[in-house]
């Protein structure tokens, strides 16, 4: 490390994210654990009137985890990780640096806003896409800003091959501000009629079948461009840097890049299957669906080989142990979405809850462990100090693991059960089950899932108690490290 | 034609497209480096040599540092 201040990487803008990955986490967490209990024990809705209920507080778990929890996760992935593959620092302008407090405390306002406007029931009632216009916009001027760092920091940098982490996090803004924007389009009601309605409320620009499409087209990809383009980022450099292995094949990894690109864009009509949207957008979706497992093991694959021949760091190194589980759990559910979106098996998945049991092994298992693994590899290098307790972080492995199986095989038996009941006729075609014996069959795997979901927020307090005294109480170190995370 | 058989066709072009440009960048990708004009697994150093001081894999000409020259 040289001398001259300027030529240190300058951390300043991933300390503040780091703070609130951990923060959101906490929150949105908590109301996941509390609507899942909802969900098993019903009485528990009416324990804060209108602001309790499952309505009231299930948008608030998704937005706050996903433009929370995970989006300051992987700005912290991207401001600590790019300046160090480019090889520039952002003290080294000083209009990056104000722009990154900028586009942090305007972050902070639109969550803020986030958590506000939809505690008080204010939504476009679009998931994922809750948001109301003026927030819309400013979640826009955001991502500008972000892109105009990103750009920056690429014009300035010293190395001049992009590191394929570079090339997601650049499709990451690229994709979701191309989605965004299209699915926001939206006329506030106030503006333009003359005086109805509340200032903030809208409607979509589109209607009936055509806003499904968009909005599943948004949907899908939301969860293509924030639960897995930018934490491949984060794996391809997080993972090699901590194990001190070079990527298994950076060939592979182009290759992935652009398959995940071109595919990924197609799938979202998956969501619509058997409902009113052409024949012909179902079963290019479902296609284009199955064809998504190829570069997404791709990159899977790509990481577990990285750790060829040095498989021994598995067993004793906890952040290795989160992102080789991480990449497992990416392969799990990459294989698993693809089957949903079959026709034939998705006529049983739709709308049971085989499918949040999709989606938790995927955001808890691969990107929540990611998130996990960034924030502690980084941790020694931002705070120069090491990590404060290693075996607080196994246990926190260990419990977290358990509480995803524990999710996700409770919600398979539970969607398989329910998909089969919901279908199931008599001699005479008549339905067999009527909605509230599917209930009293699923109950127990709702107590199953309530319970991992608790496991899982007990590891993320281990967690954030570890990362708090990382930061203000551990051991300090003189030199930073170069490969492996020191831990006490 | 109705429009079932020309989704068909168009699945199957489509396909057929698909295969054969992501085959072909393979190809690019190893013939390159076979011919040696390119060496695309040094790259993968980027993330393990991350120093702000230390040599870039390649150097860009239009770093910060020639502009500040």
């Amino acid at each position: 490390m040289q001398s001259n201040a300027a030529m240190e990487y300058d951390y300043s803008i991933v300390k503040l994210y780091m703070w609130t990955t951990v923060i959101f986490g906490i929150v949105g967490m908590l109301i996941g654990v509390i609507i899942a209990s909802q969900l098993a024990w019903p009485q528990l809705n009416y324990w804060l009137g209108e602001y309790g209920t499952f309505s009231r507080l299930r948008p608030i778990h998704t937005n706050v985890v996903v433009y929370g929890f995970m989006i300051s996760g992987i700005f912290v992935g991207f401001y600590y990780s790019a300046q160090r593959v480019l090889k520039v620092s952002m003290g080294e302008s000083k209009l990056l640096m104000t722009l990154g407090y900028l586009q942090f405390f305007l972050y902070l306002i639109a969550a803020s806003g986030l958590v506000i406007s939809e505690g008080m029931g204010i939504t476009t009632s679009k998931e994922y896409a809750q948001m109301e216009w003026p927030l819309d916009i400013l979640i826009v001027v955001i991502w500008v800003l972000w892109g105009v760092i990103m750009f920056g920091l690429i014009g300035m940098r010293r190395e001049k091959a992009l590191y394929i982490s570079m090339w997601y996090y650049v499709a990451t803004f690229l994709g979701v501000a191309m989605l965004y924007l299209f699915n926001n389009m939206e006329v506030p009601t106030q503006l333009l009629s003359g005086g109805l309605g509340a200032w903030y409320h809208s409607v979509s620009m589109y209607a009936g079948t055509n806003d499904a499409m968009v909005q599943w087209w948004w949907g899908h990809n939301a969860v293509a461009f924030v639960f897995t383009v930018p934490i491949i980022a984060l794996i391809y450099y997080f993972l090699p840097k901590e194990s001190g292995q070079a990527v298994y094949s950076y060939k592979l990894s182009l290759l992935s890049f652009w398959g995940l690109m071109f595919i990924y864009l197609w799938a979202g009509g998956h969501h619509l299957l058997w409902s009113t949207v052409p024949d012909w957008v179902q079963t290019m979706a479902s296609i284009f669906s199955v064809i998504l497992i190829l570069p997404s093991w791709g990159s899977a694959i790509n990481m577990l080989l990285t750790m060829k021949g040095e498989w021994n760091q598995l067993t004793d190194n906890p952040l290795i142990k989160f992102m080789v589980l991480a990449s497992t759990f990416y392969m799990l559910s990459t294989l698993e979405g693809p089957i949903q979106a079959v026709k034939s098996v998705n006529a049983i998945a739709h709308f049971t809850d085989w499918i949040p049991g999709h989606v938790h092994d995927g955001v808890l298992g691969w990107v929540a462990f990611m998130v996990f693994a960034t924030l502690m590899h980084s941790a020694p290098r931002v705070f120069k100090r090491e990590i404060y307790s290693k075996s607080l972080l196994e246990a926190q492995f260990w419990i977290q693991t358990v509480a995803v199986v524990l999710y996700f095989t409770s919600m398979w038996i539970a969607g398989i059960t329910q998909g089969m009941m919901w279908r199931a006729v008599d001699e005479y075609g008549n339905l067999m089950y009527s909605f509230i014996d599917t209930v009293n069959v699923l109950h127990p795997y709702w107590v199953i899932r309530a319970v991992g979901g608790t496991l899982y927020f007990i590891g993320l307090l281990m967690f954030a108690w570890n990362f708090f005294m990382t930061a203000t109480a551990g051991r300090k170190l003189e030199t930073e490290p170069q490969f492996r995370s020191p831990m006490a | 034609m109705s429009i079932d058989q020309l989704s068909i066709y168009l699945y199957v072009i489509g396909t057929g497209i698909t295969v054969v440009v992501f085959y072909s960048y393979i190809v690019y990708l190893y013939r390159s480096e076979k011919r040696g004009e390119k060496d695309y697994e040094k790259y993968g150093k980027i993330a393990l040599d991350d120093e702000i001081d230390s040599a870039p894999v390649e150097s860009n000409p239009d770093s910060v540092n020639k502009n500040k020259e």
